[in-house]
């Protein structure tokens, strides 16, 4: 007997585990999924308490190789709100959202952003990366940020009406805050002569950086973590950094420091700090915050690139 | 063609210091192959070489990426293998081959799980496998002083070897050196591969070992031109895969080693001594 009521009261708390979360509290927070933790910050700052974000690619993650968890599949088939980068970044979200019965509204906070081609200056220079025609990094753009915490606002905004004001007043006071920060970082550049504006990177994600303050961005093409590099593809980079008069290099993917300072030994460049093309750092980080990673990353490459 | 095979390292600071290093690892390594080949120890090699890795791990863990603490983790583990496994030959029922499969097996898997638990973020199998186009002032050092203390001992060493080799009934009986002999031996080959895994990686560091080795066996019939065939045998290898690895954008240590296996697969079958052809050769002359 005592069997048969215990199983009975499991039978029903499983039920109302399986109800609960369905059945929508239209006071609570606005349930928002973000796929990478960029996407994730924004929308804190956007929604406030008015929230509650769960970030599927958290800090220091990899949104390229990223491998949807259970966990995820459920927190997104609860979600109200699916803000996703677009432009073919999140390649597995397809399937994420097919498999979880997403119901949502999906925001795609690329969506009215004009989108650079992936420019493939080696051939192969991007390999591995499986993106579409476009680049899809164009949070590295704080012009392209504004459009991003637009798409954000509207769609918290739809979700909950009644607190829409305090949407757009936050919206306000970030879009400020991200303009000053655009002015800060075109200071920072203003400055360099045209000879010192070239930097090589791993990371082939800093196209829309360099388009805003007239930096390029250089990807040596076969160096990576994937493969062990061969002397053809050192001696190429020593050639580069060679002929352009390239000063500081940042190839935080390539796994192994000593290549690194082998290489920076032998054409006297500077090795760089770390950059943060695509993740959040941990909240002790240098690059806790969207604004702060924009910020980490000016202010690195301005100190590589500076006389 | 000249230009082509030296303008690489004439460019390039860090093919010539690759070039060097191979260089070391060819003149000390190289005859440890040689002598494992001779004991029927081949095997050993790669044995000592997956029993080395998590001690280097531990090492990383602990120290980062120290050229020292790497070493010392390697060494440690790399010798109590050695010496447990050569314990238990010599003292219970138990082969050498089995018992040393047990403890390197016993090592990796501790190595792996120490790793596991420490989730370190860097890769660290990139880490630990180093690459011969990164030696840096110290790795060379290290490099040099290893291929010397062994030419060094092998020397000293020599006539006890060979013995061991031929006969280790015999030597066993006659000294007591015998024990000796055996373990600052293993020692040696524990320390060439330590320091060829901050060259080659450690898989890479066993080729270097024993593929010219065994390419010698065929052109050399007494030990002394055994060493000195592996020793040209490893370090044409040495040259050759560094120059494709320039030229077709090759990864260098797996095209070092596979020149090397190139090799072999012409000494195996144009060898003058117990190759192929020679064979064939022989078998006519008898019939005719």
């Amino acid at each position: 007997m005592i069997a048969r009521r215990t199983l009975l009261k499991f039978a029903a708390i499983v039920a109302l585990m399986l109800v609960a979360p369905s059945s929508g509290n239209p006071d609570g927070p606005v349930r928002t999924v973000a796929t990478f933790s960029i996407l994730g910050d924004m929308a804190s700052r956007i929604g406030g308490q008015r929230v509650a974000i769960t970030t599927l690619v958290g800090p220091n993650g990899d949104a390229h190789v990223y491998r949807p968890t259970p966990t995820d599949a459920r927190a997104v088939s609860e979600a109200q709100i699916l803000v996703v980068n677009g432009l073919d970044f999140e390649g597995w979200l397809d399937r994420l959202i097919q498999a979880s019965d997403f119901a949502g509204v999906r925001v795609v906070a690329t969506a009215g952003v004009e989108p650079m081609g992936v420019e493939d200056g080696d051939g192969d220079g991007h390999d591995g990366h499986g993106h579409g025609a476009f680049d899809p990094h164009a949070w590295q753009s704080l012009r392209h940020a504004v459009v991003y915490v637009d798409n954000i606002t509207t769609a918290l905004a739809k979700a909950d009406p009644d607190n829409a004001r305090t949407f757009y007043r936050n919206r306000d006071a970030y879009v400020a805050e991200i303009e000053a920060l655009d002015a800060d970082i075109r200071g920072m550049f203003a400055d360099l002569p045209a000879g010192s504006r070239t930097i090589v990177t791993s990371h082939d994600a800093f196209q829309y950086f360099g388009h805003d303050y007239g930096l390029t961005f250089i990807a040596p093409q076969g160096l990576s973590t994937e493969s062990e590099a061969s002397a053809k593809d050192v001696a190429r980079l020593i050639e580069l950094i060679r002929s352009q008069g390239i000063r500081a290099v940042f190839l935080e993917n390539v796994a192994d420091p000593r290549l690194l300072k082998r290489i920076a030994d032998e054409t006297g460049v500077m090795i760089g700090g770390t950059l943060y093309p695509g993740a959040l750092s941990d909240p002790d980080g240098p690059a806790p915050t969207y604004l702060d990673m924009m910020r980490h990353n000016a202010r690195t490459l301005a100190r590589a690139l500076s006389p | 063609m000249w230009e082509a095979a030296v303008q690489p390292f004439a460019d390039f600071g860090f093919m010539r210091r690759a070039l060097l290093g191979c260089v070391a690892v060819s003149v000390g390594a190289t005859p440890m192959g040689v002598f494992l080949m001779l004991r029927r120890m081949s095997l050993t090699g790669d044995a000592m070489a997956h029993a080395i890795l998590p001690g280097a791990a531990v090492g990383y863990l602990v120290a980062g990426l120290s050229l020292g603490a790497m070493t010392i983790g390697g060494l440690l583990a790399g010798m109590t293998v050695a010496l447990l496994a050569g314990f238990v030959t010599r003292a219970t029922a138990l082969r050498e081959d089995a018992s040393l499969a047990a403890f390197y097996l016993i090592s990796l898997a501790a190595g792996v799980l120490i790793v596991s638990i420490r989730g370190s973020n860097v890769d660290l199998m990139h880490v630990l496998f180093g690459t011969v186009l990164a030696l840096d002032d110290a790795a060379l050092m290290l490099l040099c002083s290893i291929a010397s203390l062994s030419v060094l001992t092998l020397a000293v060493l020599f006539r006890p070897l060979v013995l061991e080799c031929a006969d280790p009934q015999f030597l066993r009986s006659v000294s007591r050196l015998s024990a000796v002999t055996h373990f600052t031996f293993l020692a040696l080959v524990v320390l060439n591969l330590v320091g060829g895994f901050h060259a080659l990686g450690t898989l890479m560091a066993v080729g270097i070992m024993i593929l010219p080795a065994a390419a010698a066996r065929f052109w050399a019939a007494h030990v002394g031109g055994l060493m000195a065939v592996a020793i040209v045998v490893a370090m044409i290898s040495s040259v050759s895969g560094l120059l494709l690895s320039y030229h077709f954008s090759l990864p260098s240590g797996p095209a070092i080693i596979l020149v090397a296996g190139l090799v072999y697969g012409m000494s195996l079958a144009l060898g003058p001594v117990g190759g192929l052809a020679a064979r064939v050769v022989l078998h006519h002359r008898f019939e005719t």
